[in-house]
């Protein structure tokens, strides 16, 4: 199976500049980052985008061919985007044959979206990639803190989304155990079309939903049993400080981005 | 010794399905868990030895029956936060109590809970990790750790808390022997230490090294006493299908056949070291 291979939201361990960033800071530079490349038209604008995101990469010293693997599940949904965007956009025509044709602003537009995704992906992989788990739920807790007044249980969401995390390798040791045990009794998930290869993995999840929500029982008893909900305020053993470094990460940041707008606004 | 733990005449039921109808787990069951004492609660699969132990921390409370920690009472909703923090709790399946995907992070996860400061939190995480001689691997993710290793952080995160008591639900059914082992030493030592320890197994082993065992059998508390006085019941033991350890069969045959074996020999190693004597 192929999902081991996913590094698309996986924590690369190290200790780069960019890993001990305040992961707030990355948080927000990764949403700006992405605004940015909406903003962003021409192929200028993209390479100082990509120029940006490329000194970022070799600052963390995570391996280019390591972020490049996460880019393959989603491989499929770029070149779609690409073909779509290259046949149905009305414009001047370069090539056509059959029914199909392939304008200049078709082609220009399908080029744009490519590489928009691309660098979107490996961008916000970046965030990932570099941030631990938990201080990256520390730091969507910490920025979504100011929506508590209206309501929004910003804690609640942020120890859901590190159980989430925490839990996917076990549940795919769970979905790996439930298919080796089908097999061995006889069930075939690799041939047959498309259709029926989707109808043999519903015996898979029914027993995994199943698994799920044991685990999830046996887990809310671990945390009740240490303490978890009572009403003394929570603590936390590794704080988050806005340090030098992230003063001077923002300041960099913020020139690129007026680097990205004045080019728009001049071209 | 004082009395750490109390059970008064405990009984808990589950409601098996909607309309009400019920099953008894605990059936009438009182005992007394001494401070500082290492207590086993030995009984076969569904003899309601882990629904006991869920009974003691509140995390299930008494159909009828009281349950007193400390001199607190556990169905009062005021004293549950209290009991949680002087009794923590060891599960059986390593892989669902664990929090974080950092090992540290969950030992610290606790104490994080109790509101203590962030200094004092690293000094019990790093302790409490020295002590279950998990401390080189405090940065690593608990998926690519052994079902031991995993179950040494549990371990560690219910130290963390500073609890005077760990109550442990089988903390070794789903390990190799090697994980058995060193978890195992590690209750020990923590006992040593002046924990008080509670111990919910179902191997004959492991209770034998406890102060005091009581059997259970069908919810209902069968035996209760040293291990040396269990195991002379060897014949009511097996009627509730649980044997007696290897060590201890042994010196009953010994002594079927007139050679004079000591009482008091539980395992192996006290064995050859009596017969080579």
């Amino acid at each position: 199976m192929a999902i081991r291979d996913i590094t698309l939201g996986q924590y690369y361990p190290g200790s780069s500049w960019i890993h001990k960033l305040d992961p707030r800071v990355k948080i927000m530079a990764t949403i700006l980052y992405i605004v940015a490349l909406f903003v962003v038209d021409d192929f200028i604008g993209f390479a100082i985008a990509a120029a940006g995101l490329a000194s970022v990469i070799i600052i963390s010293k995570v391996p280019l061919s390591y972020i490049l693997r996460g880019l393959k599940p989603v491989f499929l949904i770029i070149s779609f985007t690409l073909i779509i965007n290259m046949f149905m956009i009305k414009g001047e025509v370069l090539v056509s044959f059959w029914i199909f044709e392939i304008t200049r602003e078709g082609l220009r537009t399908a080029i744009f979206m490519a590489i928009r995704l691309i660098l979107l992906i490996i961008g916000s992989s970046l965030l990932t990639l570099t941030t631990k788990p938990i201080s990256l739920t520390d730091g969507i807790e910490a920025l979504l803190s100011p929506f508590k007044k209206i309501g929004l249980p910003a804690h609640d969401l942020a120890m859901m989304m590190t159980i989430a995390l925490r839990f996917i390798p076990t549940l795919m040791e769970e979905t790996d155990k439930i298919m080796k045990a089908q097999q061995a009794r006889g069930a075939d998930f690799e041939s047959g079309n498309l259709m029926s290869r989707a109808k043999a993995l519903i015996p898979i999840l029914v027993p995994l939903f199943i698994s799920a929500f044991r685990i999830a029982h046996d887990l809310a008893m671990a945390m009740e049993a240490r303490c978890y909900g009572c009403d003394i305020k929570r603590t936390r053993m590794n704080g988050m400080k806005f340090a030098g470094r992230d003063v001077a990460a923002s300041i960099l940041y913020v020139l690129f981005l007026a680097a990205i707008i004045l080019q728009r606004v001049l071209m | 010794m004082t009395d750490f733990i109390k059970i008064e005449n405990l009984v808990f039921d589950y409601i098996k399905n909607e309309d009400g109808h019920t099953i008894r787990a605990i059936d009438d069951v009182s005992f007394t868990v001494e401070r500082g004492s290492f207590t086993a609660v030995i009984g076969q699969n569904g003899s309601g030895k882990s629904t006991l132990a869920k009974n003691i921390n509140g995390l299930l409370m008494p159909t009828s029956g009281k349950i007193y920690v400390d001199g607190l009472d556990t169905s009062d909703e005021a004293n549950i936060w209290d009991i949680r923090q002087k009794v923590a709790m060891v599960f059986q399946n390593p892989d669902n109590q664990i929090v974080s995907s950092i090992v540290e992070d969950d030992v610290a996860f606790g104490p994080e809970n109790l509101g203590i400061d962030p200094t004092e939190i690293r000094t019990r995480v790093d302790e409490a990790l020295v002590g279950v001689e998990m401390y080189e691997h405090r940065k690593k993710a608990p998926h690519l750790l052994s079902g031991g290793q995993k179950q040494r952080i549990a371990i560690a995160g219910a130290v963390a808390m500073e609890p005077e008591c760990i109550v442990f639900d089988e903390p070794t059914a789903m390990l190799d022997p090697k994980g058995r082992k060193e978890v195992l030493e590690v209750i020990r030592k923590l006992n040593a230490k002046g924990i008080t320890v509670l111990l919910i197994t179902h191997f004959m082993e492991e209770a034998a090294q406890a102060d005091k065992i009581a059997v259970m059998d069908d919810g209902v508390l069968k035996m209760v006493g040293t291990p040396d006085e269990i195991f002379l019941r060897a014949e009511e033991l097996k009627a509730l299908s649980l044997g007696v350890p290897p060590a201890v069969d042994l010196s009953m045959k010994l002594r079927e056949r007139g050679i004079e074996v000591p009482e008091g020999i539980l395992d192996i190693d006290e064995m050859v070291e009596y017969l080579c004597r």
